[in-house]
């Protein structure tokens, strides 16, 4: 019954060790704080058990918030061991070890960093946007949720029971084959992905059919804010590229169960196919991550240079073209793989083409403050942070798109110095920007500044130490995921560069743990009364500061872009006595958050082949729903005198 | 690009009605990506037969239009039953869905005999890169179409204990889209592997 | 019950007009293929041109495309995932085709 699952699994060298008992230790300090707050009631009934997707939304945050942590962790060891590893003797990493960290710094960046803070986003910002209450299945979004937390905590569990993958974040075969591969790791990553990506999935088709039918009367589509257009070309791009990788990485269990020849080397399987299907979700999935991002600076760019966004139609051609570029682009993750020359310059120049939308946008925003009344908030601040790095990734980007450029520079620390430039310039810095931006609405005070400047400052320089370096290295031969080289290169001082600018990236991070603390100790003095701190031109800002949990007692309607700020102008008096009725919303529920646990252990008892326990657990995830599906009140009425109360206050 | 938005109807069922039967239609084309990707997958590897049979050894041509001919009558009588829901005629509904599983379960049945022998004989699809990829297409779609019947008849449990409301129309909506859609992607699975197999 | 004005349902005409459209397409097929009607080119062409009928047929007649009252989400949608399976089987088969001739 217990599979492949030994005690053998809990043995680990020092340092793992360390990781994993610091780990528990720090869960269970907060367990300990809850329990002694007495707030585990609180926590279940208005946070786990919530279909609200503004506490939804803080829920990916944190997650996102959590998982940055660890992920920067994983990227300090590499530094650290990269900087004094001109032999093997001098390291402190086993190649093994250092295998499965730069397997799991990707594997945690990309799905539990990037798409946490991409449904966080969303879920915190495109209701109040559109004037909705809700998104279109509060339910479907709780499970949505827990899914992605049930992957999340199969990540970290990995870090203690047996070993994680160690064959890169995209699992090539045949090393991640069952030839090659027999362990636990590959399948906790499979499971991992799968768990995660069903939820992606599931939330995608949820915010796509928000976005599309629940918009207030008068918001057309062409007077939707950025954001909301940003996440809607990435929702399109969620919904039609995760099924790619639910396929893909299903193909790739078949082989390791079931002994299969989809990616085997002989009975005529076909590992590049394997490179080409997973390229095929990969590519869109980058994109899925950064167009948030632009969206998140068009609201910033415009609201701190008081001034309309530039070229909005031309803003909107520009997320429609970079929707569709994304999906016929993917070769040039494997220029070098073999193809004919023709297949590569078809797609290096669809590649090159992207550039020009993106082009487009950048210019608008600058445009935008062209002649603005600008403010140098923290969102602005970190606005110009992505103007100078993410540039420079575009722009490495359009180079490698070339092929023969790219042959030389393939897999090298080029290629890593250029996706990191985009992912921390464009979705990281966006997210920061985000984060400040609309904390004050979604938590009733606003962060304090000072400290965000510092945290600012720090990322942006230890963002440049860490790796303008590495394009050098890539220029000068070194590949990627290497623990160790040899003295003679001359790549030690480069290499000691980037780790000293990843000690101030840490120091970014704790300065926006510090703002943190200090900004809930100072909340007093810095609540924000109106719930329009930043004079901002969206609807959200219509709302109190936080909102109620219905969002709007009278759904607003509306006539223009910014239709806010049109408000504002108009100087509309409030009516007498506004006339409200009652609100329908959903009831909370525990399901999802259930639906989540039974995957959690489906995960992992499936991964160590426990397959008595995996049947019961898919049982369980079907009756839970089933439950779901009998149950007969799932929503309730907000009574006219409930809201007239909230309302007043 | 003006369109309406849709007018704020008051009655929540009827705007949860329209809003999930466009969601479910999201979802399956979503599933129609998935399936596209074993169709990539199919097309890629399907001479990659490393020795083993082809799939003119493998495919018996009657057979499977036996097994389309019954699929493409469950998803006619799928339609009949729908006919019925919209009229509110809970006899006809149930009835009419027990036709369609019956049909869907025949469909089941053959499908599995089919692969069963083919593993007798040792052509199961750890055989060659070929038979995996076809293995896996047809039983995907096989599975798809065994969660529709489970669904066929939790759902007809619920229509026998709660009649035709607009709540249970809007799943029996959902259930028929479903069924329609597994018989669409059966036409390119009849055509692109058996008929071009086989040829 | 009062089913929303924008739902969209078929007659049964709809429905039996697609069966029936459909049983001769299938037939169609199957004899194109078994007789060896024509080369095996243009058996191939055929076939996948009735198939493309058929699942349009199957679109009007049993998921009520052409019924789709603005603004056709529905219909968009449909055609996007066209788009993108288009490119993913194609570009794959271009693709690895591709490959296959240069590496293996």
């Amino acid at each position: 019954m217990f599979g492949n699952l030994t005690f053998n699994a809990l043995k680990h060298d020092t340092l793992q060790n360390a990781a994993g008992y610091s780990m528990i230790f720090g869960g269970l300090l907060i367990a300990a704080l809850i329990t002694y707050h007495k707030k585990w009631i609180y926590l279940w009934k208005e946070w786990i058990t919530s279909l609200d997707p503004k506490r939804i939304g803080v829920m990916y945050i944190v997650v996102a918030l959590v998982m940055l942590i660890k992920g920067v962790s994983d990227a300090i060891l590499m530094r650290a061991q990269q900087s004094i590893a001109i032999s093997d003797a001098a390291s402190f990493l086993t190649s093994d070890h250092y295998q499965q960290i730069f397997t799991a710094h990707g594997t945690t960046m990309i799905f539990f960093v990037g798409m946490a803070v991409v449904f966080g986003m969303m879920n915190l910002v495109i209701p109040l946007q559109i004037g909705a209450r809700d998104v279109a299945y509060p339910f479907l979004n709780s499970v949505g949720f827990w899914l992605f937390a049930a992957a999340g905590v199969l990540l970290l569990v990995s870090l203690v029971v047996g070993n994680f993958n160690a064959t890169g974040w995209l699992g090539y075969p045949p090393l991640s084959g069952i030839e090659y591969n027999p362990g636990e790791g590959v399948d906790y990553w499979i499971w991992i992905l799968q768990i995660a990506g069903v939820g992606s999935l599931i939330s995608g088709i949820n915010f796509i059919v928000t976005i599309l039918r629940m918009r207030c009367p008068g918001m057309t589509l062409m007077k939707m804010p950025l954001f909301t257009w940003c996440a809607l070309g990435t929702l399109v791009l969620i919904i039609f590229a995760f099924p790619i990788l639910t396929a893909t990485l299903a193909l790739l269990s078949l082989d390791r169960y079931l002994g299969m020849h989809f990616f085997t080397a002989s009975f005529g399987g076909n590992a590049m196919m394997y490179v080409n299907l997973i390229w095929a979700w990969g590519h869109p999935e980058v994109y899925i991550l950064v167009l948030p991002a632009f969206g998140i600076f068009s609201e910033v760019v415009a609201t701190f240079s008081e001034k309309r966004l530039f070229g909005y139609a031309s803003m909107v051609w520009a997320i429609i073209a970079i929707t569709i570029l994304s999906f016929i682009v993917w070769l040039h993750h494997f220029f070098t793989m073999g193809a004919e020359p023709n297949v590569n310059v078809f797609f290096g120049i669809m590649t090159m083409l992207i550039a020009i939308p993106t082009g487009v946008k950048i210019f608008n925003w600058l445009f935008t403050m062209y002649r603005g009344r600008i403010h140098f908030t923290t969102p602005m601040l970190w606005f110009l942070g992505f103007i100078a790095t993410f540039s420079i990734g575009g722009m490495t980007g359009v180079l490698m798109s070339i092929p023969p450029a790219d042959f030389q520079i393939h897999n090298s620390l080029f290629l890593v110095a250029h996706f990191h430039s985009v992912i921390i310039g464009g979705v990281l810095f966006g997210f920061f920007a985000g984060y400040a931006y609309w904390f004050p609405k979604i938590v009733g005070f606003k962060l304090n500044e000072r400290l965000g400047r510092y945290a600012f400052w720090c990322w942006l320089v230890g963002f440049l130490l860490a790796f303008l370096p590495l394009y050098i290295l890539g220029l000068m031969g070194a590949t990627r995921r290497l623990d160790h080289y040899d003295a003679s290169t001359g790549w030690q001082p480069l290499f000691i560069i980037a780790a000293v600018g990843v000690v101030l990236v840490t120091c970014g991070i704790g300065f926006q743990i510090l703002q943190l603390i200090v900004s809930i100790k100072e909340r007093k003095q810095n609540m924000d009364t109106t719930g329009d701190p930043w004079n901002g031109r969206t609807l959200e800002w219509s709302t109190t500061s936080p909102p109620p949990f219905y969002n709007f007692a009278i759904i607003p309607e509306v006539r223009d872009h910014d239709p806010f700020w049109t408000m504002k102008q108009e100087k509309k008096s409030q009516v007498a006595k506004p006339h409200y009725e009652p609100i329908h919303m959903p009831k909370s529920s525990p399901i999802g958050f259930f639906v989540g646990l039974f995957s959690l252990f489906f995960g992992f008892a499936i991964t160590w082949q426990m397959m008595e326990i995996s049947i019961v657990c898919v049982i369980g995830v079907i009756v839970s729903l089933v439950i779901r599906i009998s149950e007969n009140e799932t929503d309730y009425y907000v009574p006219v005198l409930e809201v007239e109360a909230i309302e007043k206050s | 690009m003006t369109e309406n938005i849709a007018v704020h109807h008051h009655d929540p069922d009827q705007e949860a009605y329209t809003k999930n039967v466009f969601g479910f239609w999201v979802y399956l084309m979503t599933d129609c990506v998935l399936f596209g990707v074993l169709f990539a997958t199919y097309a890629v590897l399907h001479n990659n037969t490393f020795g083993g049979p082809s799939g003119k050894d493998i495919f018996d041509p009657l057979f499977v239009l036996k097994e389309t001919l019954i699929l493409l009558t469950s998803s006619f009588t799928c339609g009949l039953a729908m006919i019925a829901a919209y009229r509110s005629e809970k006899k006809k509904v149930i009835g009419w869905f027990c036709v369609t599983f019956l049909l869907g379960l025949s469909f089941v049945v053959l499908e599995v005999t089919e692969f069963a022998g083919l593993v007798r004989e040792g052509n199961g699809p750890q055989r060659s890169a070929f038979l995996s990829s076809y293995f896996t297409l047809v039983a995907t779609h096989g599975m798809h179409i065994s969660m529709g019947l489970l669904w066929m008849a939790v759902f007809m449990a619920q229509v026998f204990r709660k009649g035709i409301t607009l709540v249970t129309a809007r799943r029996l909506t959902c259930l028929s889209m479903f069924w329609h859609f597994l018989d669409v992607v059966w036409i390119f699975i009849f055509t692109l592997v058996y008929l071009m197999g086989v040829y | 019950m009062d089913l929303p004005k924008d739902a969209l349902h078929g007659t049964f005409t709809d429905y039996l007009v697609g069966f029936i459209l459909s049983l001769l397409l299938t037939l169609a097929a199957y004899f194109t293929t078994t007789e060896h009607l024509f080369s095996k080119k243009m058996v191939f062409l055929t076939i996948i041109g009735l198939a493309l009928a058929q699942a349009i047929v199957q679109f009007i007649c049993f998921f009520h495309l052409s019924k789709e009252s603005k603004p056709r989400w529905n219909l968009l949608i449909f055609l996007s995932m066209i788009f993108v399976i288009a490119i993913i089987i194609g570009g794959s088969l271009w693709i690895m085709y591709n490959l296959d001739d240069r590496t293996m």
